[in-house]
């Protein structure tokens, strides 16, 4: 809402008061405003003079030689406008006049000619772009023909006007109207509001002569009032008019027009005007439209109704859109005599449908959608109706001729000073409550402590203790509210063990190295299905996917977090970060239902991405690249640290290198995977050689159960055995390293690997494997046979399982 | 004799003075003191002498081989103190050579300012809990005094799935869930935080995916003043202690009254600069007393029990926080912007 400073002042006396200064009291009160602008920069000296002749310049085709009666004297005036005229009333700059940019006016010479002041453009006068009407955007301003010779122009131009750009919530639509604002102006200023008036001259015409009412809908239009204007005269509206709904952002078109315009800013009620010969009949039908019915709009657009759109017929066909748009085939012409003007009450969330369907939002839909004043209904029709008597000439006939059932009573809110002081922390007197309400101006009735408020219906959105609990504290100020801290009983407060476990997860991993991203949960088709961990492929996962996607980028919620986190790897790659490790926990959401009824079940999942070099130190010749083992120590240090059984076993995965792949299991229980990225994926997503793991992080986080105790440190020395064994290439060196912990157990604490061979010395397809294995006997120094004994024993095992033998 | 000893000693003690090196001296050692070293040569002759000179001479090559066997461990010392010194220089580096580098990573930049947050109300009593992301139009709008075709939904254009399932457009639903959860039965202190949804185009004030903390206070007798006293520790805590706070009327669906809090821009100190444009105040986070609706839909008696709600954005208040200027950064990952945010 545009609040023109000088229009407000109609209503409720700003004076004394900055446009800047008004802004921040209003937006301390609950009113944001955005912005204060000024229409135009100062001038001074410019007054209205009428152009008594225009002549060719001798010596210059385009310039204009003027003499120009401004009051006082005849000026002779030089003019370069293009649209300068004999006869106009325009705006003189005299001789000694300052105009924006601090430009003098002087007495000179203009191609031998004296000229004595200057006739100036809207623009010349410090008139901002859209304050300009578009007919006088190039050329000089020309004012009516009745503007008084000799005055300043500036208050007749509204030049000194300041606006308030009010941004409102959706619970203030009472300041959709100048009216509204007045009252909450005045509530904050404590000033009264002077309402406009609403007087007709009498007739002996009836207007119920010339139209009758009928509503068949009367929940979507409980009020429907008919005015009827005859003779009236089609013209421009009054500058002041024109200037004042400029400022408010809405293009003059003619009186009628304008009138209409300017009563629906004033009271915050739309309001239509029929040319009521174009009616073509004498009667007026709300009623919901047929299905496929049809209407041209005025904006000249035929729209197809259903049966969820209100309309206004003439018994016959439509001639309206309820409270959104007129039709063209009873449009208000420079040609129109006679008027009916409506002044109607439309149900919100109708109106709001016909908005939704036509896309047609409009001053008058927005206001209806936000709920308008029932009490102001027929009030804006006189308003209307008094205007147009003065400003076009009409006659207003006697009556208005209405259906109404509209409920207009207030709403009344009970509350006692102690509720209030209990429930802001103050301490408030009823006497200052009370003297709250007056500034307010809503009616009450007092009984003490306990007061009983009538809401005014202007202010629809008050309807319970709590909206008028804000309205005191907020005239009170929520400045003058004390700072307390809540005296209830303590909480203990905290993290969740779950949360706590999560933190503890993040801080590893990024003690090892992996940076945190944040990708969007959202991703495209080519990306649903990719990196999808096998346990939930199982589950049979169903795509979900936005009802009205924005993009296609974005559309299906993720069922694995690794293909966008490769996106952001791919990004930095394209900008010269080659060398990446990044990690990211979120949840995926798992359906099986094709159409879905339930909330899908989210899971936590932790994903990671690496790529380049891991490790890189120049000097030191020392370029470690990332490789699957890499990633794997990150993952194999994760489950250490959480105490928690990692097993991984080879696995095909779809995208994922077919010989460099795992899964990770938990219990016996697929929880992810590891491995390399497929090089066709790679070269997809225009990566390099990237590793990758994704983990289920709810299982990771139900599994662990391990609180930390301490265990005895051990007394007796441990012995360290070394030995290596000649493999199949194709036997996995932790299937040995397993078989050499069974048969081990329970002398050998460790088993590790600590070197691999192949190539020379050894046989085709054959590999050595050396580990290192540490015994320990918690109870006794271990003897040197015990030892040789369990030694002789996994050699003769891994022998006869893995067809191994020792390397000598 | 004795002046055979004496002579002895005293080009031993020369030869000694003479050496070195450490090879030379252990051959001086040999030479003089070994068993075929010119002192033993001598000693030999001991036998010849009377028994009354023996213990004299005795006496004389004791003190000699002494002497000399000082002389020579004091030389070794020396020589070998030398050595080291030679070896530890010969061992010197270039210590402005860079180190060995450590892998270290770090969080996002929000999780940071997130768990800040988590932190300072956790130390106010607050629980830290969750709710989902995909929800019900009940939790997300009906619960919160948002019925359908209340005309506030348009605020929030939302992504939805189905009819009644949605990505939720903001944390709130978490107060609806925990209240009913409680059952009306006891008060309780809550922060929420989480990835929200909107349907906005992503430009560098809009993210269709962004995340908010929201928090709740439901107890008998909460007070307005009460939520003003936490809003400002809060602001304090996260923004400076010289910061001041403002609180405007406001309007959201679920609560009544509704705040909106600003806090003293630290640009210009509330005197209006280009950053707060003029007004001196920068838009932190919106609040408000528990609306009754709301209470009642969780369980709760709106006329025994009160609270106060407040939702910001981790996203806001790290641009604030950090002067990060475009909210795509939080989600392009970037590793020079994630790097930024790593120190301690
Ligand atoms: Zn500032």
């Amino acid at each position: 809402m545009l609040v023109s400073l000088n229009w407000l002042k109609e209503y409720v006396d700003i004076d004394g008061i900055s446009p800047e200064e008004l802004a921040e009291k209003v937006t301390k009160s609950g009113i944001e405003v955005d912005n204060v602008e000024y229409i135009a920069e100062e001038s001074s000296n410019v007054v209205i003079g009428h152009v008594k002749s225009c002549e060719k310049h001798p010596n210059a085709d385009k310039l204009n030689l003027c003499q120009v009666d401004v009051g006082e004297e005849t000026l002779q005036i030089i003019c370069g406008a293009p649209n300068v005229r004999q006869g106009q009333k325009v705006a003189v700059a005299k001789p000694g006049a300052v105009l924006p940019g601090n430009f003098k006016i002087k007495r000179a010479k203009l191609r031998g000619v004296e000229s004595n002041g200057m006739i100036c453009s809207l623009s010349e006068l410090g008139f901002s772009e859209k304050h300009i009407p578009k007919e006088f955007a190039e050329g000089i301003f020309v004012f009516p023909e009745d503007a008084p010779v000799g005055e300043n122009v500036q208050p007749i131009l509204n030049a000194t006007d300041a606006i308030l750009e009010f941004d409102l919530t959706p619970n203030r639509a009472d300041c959709l109207s100048m009216l509204g604002v007045a009252y909450e102006v005045g509530a904050l200023l404590d000033k009264p509001v002077k309402l406009p008036s609403e007087e007709i001259k009498a007739s002996n015409e009836k207007a119920e002569d010339y139209i009758s009412v009928k509503v068949e809908s009367e929940e979507l239009n409980p009020y429907y009032g008919a005015f009827v204007i005859k003779d009236v005269e089609i013209k421009p509206s009054p500058l002041w008019m024109q200037n004042y709904l400029l400022a408010a952002g809405i293009r003059p078109i003619n009186n009628v027009v304008d009138i209409t315009n300017y009563v629906l800013l004033e009271y915050g009620q739309p309001l239509h005007a029929f040319d009521y010969d174009r009616l073509n009949s004498k009667e007026i039908v709300v009623r919901t439209a047929k299905q496929d019915e049809k209407i041209v709009t005025l904006d000249d657009v035929e729209r197809t109704l259903t049966a969820e759109n209100l309309v206004i017929t003439n018994g016959q066909v439509p001639v309206a859109l309820a409270g959104v748009m007129g039709g063209a085939n009873s449009e208000v012409t420079s040609k129109t005599k006679n008027i009916l003007l409506e002044a109607a009450f439309f149900n919100s969330i109708s109106v709001r449908k016909t908005v939704k369907a036509t896309g047609l939002r409009s001053e008058s839909s927005t206001r209806f959608e936000k709920g308008i004043d029932p009490n102001r209904v027929k009030r804006a029709g006189l308003r209307a109706c008094h205007l147009l008597e003065q400003y076009a000439a009409g006659t207003v006939l006697d009556g208005v001729v209405e259906f109404d059932v509209l409920d207009r009573t207030e709403k009344k809110v009970e509350m006692d000073t102690k509720t209030i002081n209990a429930r802001l922390g103050t301490e408030i007197d009823s006497d200052e409550i009370a003297t709250i309400l007056e500034r307010l101006q809503f009616d009450y009735e007092r009984n003490d402590e306990n007061f009983v408020v009538s809401a005014p219906t202007r202010r629809g959105d008050i309807t319970i203790f709590e909206d008028m609990l804000e309205e005191v504290a907020r005239i009170y100020g929520y400045d003058n509210l004390p700072y307390t801290l809540p005296t209830g009983a303590g909480t203990a407060g905290g993290l969740t063990k779950n949360q706590t476990l999560r933190r503890a997860v993040k801080n590893y991993l990024e003690g090892v190295g992996l940076m945190e991203t944040r990708t969007y949960s959202l991703t495209s088709e080519a990306y649903i299905q990719k990196l999808v961990s096998q346990e939930i492929k199982d589950l049979n996962p169903q795509p979900i996917s936005l009802a009205m996607p924005m993009s296609e980028d974005h559309k299906y919620l993720r069922l694995s977090i690794l293909p966008e986190l490769l996106k952001t790897l791919s990004y930095n790659l394209a900008r010269n970060q080659a060398n990446l490790a990044y990690y990211e926990i979120g949840s995926i959401f798992i359906t099986d239902e094709k159409e879905l009824t339930k909330q899908p079940h989210e899971q936590l999942r932790l994903s990671g991405a690496v790529t380049g070099k891991w490790l890189e130190h120049l000097w030191q010749q020392e370029n470690k690249k990332v490789d699957f083992y890499v990633v794997k120590g990150i993952v194999e240090g994760l489950f250490e640290h959480l105490e928690l059984p990692l097993a991984v076993e080879q696995a095909q995965l779809p995208d994922m290198h077919p010989g460099r792949t795992a899964s990770l299991l938990l219990h016996d229980k697929v929880i992810g995977f590891i491995g390399q990225l497929h090089p066709l994926l790679e070269k997809e997503m225009d990566l390099k050689e990237t590793y990758v793991f994704d983990i289920n992080m709810e299982a990771v986080l139900e599994a662990h159960e391990h609180v930390p105790s301490y265990t005895q440190i051990p007394r007796y020395p441990s012995v360290t055995r070394d030995i290596a064994f000649i493999l199949d290439e194709k036997v996995n060196a932790g299937d040995v390293k397993a078989t050499i912990e069974e048969i081990g157990a329970p002398l050998v604490k460790q088993v590790q690997v600590f070197d691999l061979y192949k190539g020379e010395n050894l046989p085709e397809g054959k590999k050595s494997v050396a580990y290192s294995l540490l015994y320990q006997d918690p109870e006794k120094t271990l003897v040197d046979e015990e030892v040789e004994k369990s030694y002789q024993s996994i050699i003769e095992a891994v022998n006869e399982k893995h067809q191994a033998y020792v390397r000598s | 004799m004795k002046e055979e000893l004496q002579a002895i000693q005293q080009e031993a003690l020369a030869k000694v003075e003479e050496v070195n090196d450490l090879k030379e001296l252990q051959a001086t050692k040999v030479n003089y003191l070994g068993k075929k070293g010119s002192l033993t040569q001598v000693l030999r002759g001991m036998g010849k002498l009377s028994p009354e000179e023996r213990p004299v001479i005795g006496e004389i090559a004791n003190q000699v081989r002494e002497t000399i066997t000082n002389a020579i461990e004091e030389k070794n010392t020396i020589l070998e103190n030398a050595a080291l010194e030679e070896k530890l220089q010969a061992e010197a580096i270039d210590v402005t050579l860079p180190g060995r580098p450590v892998k270290v990573g770090g969080p996002h930049l929000l999780t940071k300012v997130i768990e800040e947050i988590e932190d300072l109300f956790i130390g106010m009593g607050y629980e830290v809990r969750e709710g989902p992301e995909v929800e019900t139009d009940y939790f997300n709008f009906e619960a919160l005094n948002l019925p359908k075709d209340h005309p506030a939904r348009d605020m929030q254009d939302s992504f939805y799935l189905t009819n009644e399932l949605l990505l939720r457009t903001h944390t709130s639903p978490v107060q609806a869930r925990t209240m009913q959860e409680f059952k009306g039965e006891k008060g309780f202190k809550m922060i929420c935080p989480g990835k929200v949804y909107r349907r906005d185009t992503d430009d560098a004030t809009h993210s269709h995916q962004f995340t908010q903390i929201e928090g709740l206070y439901v107890d008998k007798d909460v007070k307005m003043s009460d939520l003003k006293g936490v809003l400002n520790v809060f602001a304090k805590k996260m923004f400076g202690e010289d910061r001041r706070i403002r609180l405007r009327p406001s309007f959201f669906p679920f609560t009544e009254p509704s705040v909106e809090m600003d806090i003293s821009c630290k640009v210009c100190d509330g005197k209006g600069c280009s950053v707060c444009k003029g007004t001196g105040w920068i838009e932190i986070l919106g609040a408000g007393m528990v609306h009754p609706n709301v209470l009642e839909m969780g369980g709760y008696d709106p006329k025994e029990y009160s609270g106060f709600a407040f939702g910001m954005g981790p996203e806001r208040i790290a641009m604030l926080k950090y002067g990060v200027n475009d909210i795509r950064q939080f989600y392009l990952n970037d590793s020079r912007f994630l790097k930024q945010f790593h120190q301690a």
